[in-house]
């Protein structure tokens, strides 16, 4: 009876949430309709957004989102991992809890603090240090080029990276802490190196929570709205430099929502809307796919 | 004793049970009657106050954030002054409002710039639009070593916002202040991200003084922005951060907000050729050149008159002429009626710009044709 009614409770709440993303899926379809109707499927790839003359398209937008949370993650997952690799590895353990809990702590932070201080805090140092630094030094790259005016895609990407580290971190230390020590003992008593015994047992063993991580932290990314906002510089071009502002689909989303009165303005919006969503489970979906690879390599190995 | 008293006649197979008490039982008795008895009042004063919350009637309205900080401070004025009635404002936004006030769940909506033709056809009934606060627009710059004192002209802000002024030390500035040392660093120029009715306001401007802005630009909530060296930077706090860290930025950002900030602002030049800051006054001034205002004609950037400050603009509540819910329409009425006249004084307090005794007399007027049982 009891074990009965358990699973009826189960299939409830995976219901429950089949039906809640279906919802949002066909209210989100239904609402960017007059958009979808007007553009079709050029709303994809023009870049224009003027709400002046109704005019509206997606492509700055996606890149935008695309190239901060994708570089973001590529920075963050291997700061992440270091510090997680450190604290579950080789930190002593008078230190390891404490710095661990410490960098817990910021992912507590809530964003627009964090959109704030990269406003008055970082991207003044953006414009005065690190990108006339990373322009004397690399400004042969066109990543590097033109003028920096302190917000812009990279101040946007930094602060990602701050803000997505602490899950990397924290995931994979759990993961890196729950490879069995017996494996390590074995290692050791092979006459491996603490470092060794890292690189070909501990690493590949936890792979698959490390690369989970980076999906659950890339997904943080994608969606961060208000912190982005305060510092990409709003503008939706796509340039070549990461100095020049950037825009994504939740920033302008968040901005013009509000006074958007027209039909098609709003159903373009709802638009962009549905396209985070479908671009979150195509990141998603790859990241599994990437995934069944990497542990299907490993059982190879 | 008394219970048993009043109790026997009604129940009389109670007499032996209470004969049959023993002192402690009764004390017990005792006890258990005051707990009731004080639990009931407990719940009585529950209901009391209930009700007393009941007999106030909230009026709820929706719109416009430029009009939270003037709406709070002034619906907190009229009911500390009517004890029977409160204001619930929420600022969702101008568009989010004008949603609400077509959906009608609230009493009334607020906007910055007045609802057009296709809005009032969705509202599917008669709309009454009433300006209820001025605001005006500094225009804000970071120069090293030059404070206070720039001189610009509509034309020149127009030139810098469409990408074609692009060096501070720029010919056509310096010949309008040849008291300043202009530095060679390049204008960036910061707008507001969001949609709102300052860049509503402030395009408005553009377009009045500039027709190639008015041709390729327009004027909006959200345009599109031409200058290649452009940020935008959400909400005024977001303007004044990005102008304030930022050497060689100009930007727009509400009276108010400069004034509390402190921030360096330029002297604009009016249609009349005088250069003037934008203070209470010269927005009040401005506003008071066109004391007819209406939803139809409502723009009073590059307002004529010596004392006229070009960028400002009014904010707007909208109401149905036939409210739906007539029980609260002369509630409404009377609190509009109220906000339009004496809460004008509230305004100057928080930073608004009180209306002029002429667009106040407009107001009414406006407010007088909704229908009250």
């Amino acid at each position: 009876m009891a074990g009965w009614l358990f699973f009826l409770a189960m299939d409830l709440a995976c219901g429950l949430f089949l039906l809640v993303v279906g919802g949002i899926f066909l209210e989100l379809l239904a609402g960017s309709w007059p958009s979808i109707r007007a553009f079709g499927l050029s709303f994809l790839w023009t870049s224009a957004w003027d709400p002046v003359a109704g005019k509206f398209g997606a492509l700055p937008f996606i890149y935008g989102t695309l190239v901060s949370s994708l570089v973001a993650i590529a920075l963050a997952a291997g700061v992440g991992l270091l510090a997680a690799i450190y604290l579950a590895e080789f930190a002593p353990g008078w230190l390891g809890a404490p710095l661990g809990l410490l960098i817990e702590l910021l992912a507590a932070v809530p964003s627009v603090v964090y959109g704030l201080w990269g406003l008055f805090v970082l991207s003044p140092i953006v414009r005065s240090q690190i990108g006339p630094f990373l322009q004397a030094t690399l400004g042969f790259l066109p990543l590097f080029s033109g003028p920096i005016y302190g917000v812009g895609m990279l101040t946007a990407i930094l602060i990602l990276v701050l803000m997505i580290v602490p899950t990397v971190v924290a995931v994979s230390r759990d993961v890196l802490l729950a490879v069995p020590d017996i494996q390590r003992e074995s290692m050791l008593a092979l006459g491996a190196t603490r470092w060794e015994v890292t690189r070909r047992v501990v690493l590949p063993a936890a792979r698959g929570g490390i690369f989970g991580a980076c999906v659950l932290a890339l997904g943080r990314a994608v969606g961060e709205t208000i912190a982005t906002t305060m510092v990409i510089g709003n503008r939706p071009v796509i340039s070549a430099s990461l100095f020049a502002p950037g825009y994504t689909l939740a920033s302008v989303i968040a901005n013009e929502f509000t006074e958007a009165t027209t039909t098609v303005y709003l159903g373009a919006l709802t638009e962009l809307g549905l396209l985070l969503f479908v671009l979150s489970l195509i990141v998603n979906g790859l990241a599994r796919v990437l995934l069944r690879a990497l542990s299907g390599g490993l059982r190879q190995a | 004793m008394a219970v048993v008293e009043t109790g026997g006649p009604v129940c009389s197979g109670c007499k032996p049970l209470a004969a049959a008490l023993t002192p402690a039982a009764s004390e017990a008795n005792l006890k258990r009657a005051i707990l009731a008895r004080s639990a009931l009042c407990a719940l009585g004063s529950v209901v009391w106050l209930w009700s007393g919350a009941l007999a106030a009637t909230q009026l709820t309205g929706a719109g416009s954030t430029f009009d939270y900080p003037f709406f709070s401070r002034a619906f907190y004025e009229y009911s500390r002054q009517h004890s029977d009635l409160t204001v619930n404002y929420q600022s969702i936004g101008s568009g989010g409002g004008i949603q609400q006030f077509i959906a009608k769940t609230v009493d009334f909506g607020a906007t910055d710039v007045p609802m057009n033709a296709e809005e009032i056809e969705r509202a599917g009934a008669p709309v009454l639009q009433v300006p209820v606060t001025l605001g005006g627009e500094a225009v804000a710059y970071n120069l090293p070593g030059i404070g206070k004192g720039l001189r610009l002209t509509p034309e020149l802000i127009a030139g810098v916002y469409l990408g074609k002024v692009t060096r501070w030390n720029d010919a056509a500035i310096a010949r309008l202040n040849p008291g300043l040392k202009l530095p060679d660093v390049p204008i960036t120029v910061v707008h507001r991200s969001d949609g709102s009715g300052t860049t509503y306001i402030f395009t408005d401007f553009l377009s009045a003084v500039s027709a190639p802005w008015r041709k390729t630009v327009g004027t909006g909530k959200s345009v599109q922005w031409p200058a290649p060296s452009s940020v935008g930077g959400k909400g005024n706090e977001g303007v004044a951060g990005q102008v304030s860290q930022s050497p060689g930025a100009i930007g727009y950002v509400e009276l108010a907000y400069a004034l509390q900030n402190e921030m360096a602002y330029a002297l604009v030049r009016n249609r009349d050729g005088n250069y003037l800051y934008p203070t209470v006054e010269t927005i009040k001034a401005a506003a008071a050149t066109k004391p007819g205002v209406s939803a139809a004609d409502f723009s009073i950037v590059d307002a004529p008159g010596a004392n006229s400050y070009p960028i400002a603009g009014y904010s707007w509540v909208v109401l149905y002429q036939m409210p739906p819910n007539p029980r609260r329409a002369a509630l409404v009425k009377a609190a509009m009626q109220w906000l339009v006249t004496k809460g004008q004084e509230t305004a100057e307090s928080v930073g608004y710009v009180p209306l002029p005794e002429k667009v106040q007399a407009q107001a009414l007027a406006i407010l007088s044709r909704m229908r009250t049982p």
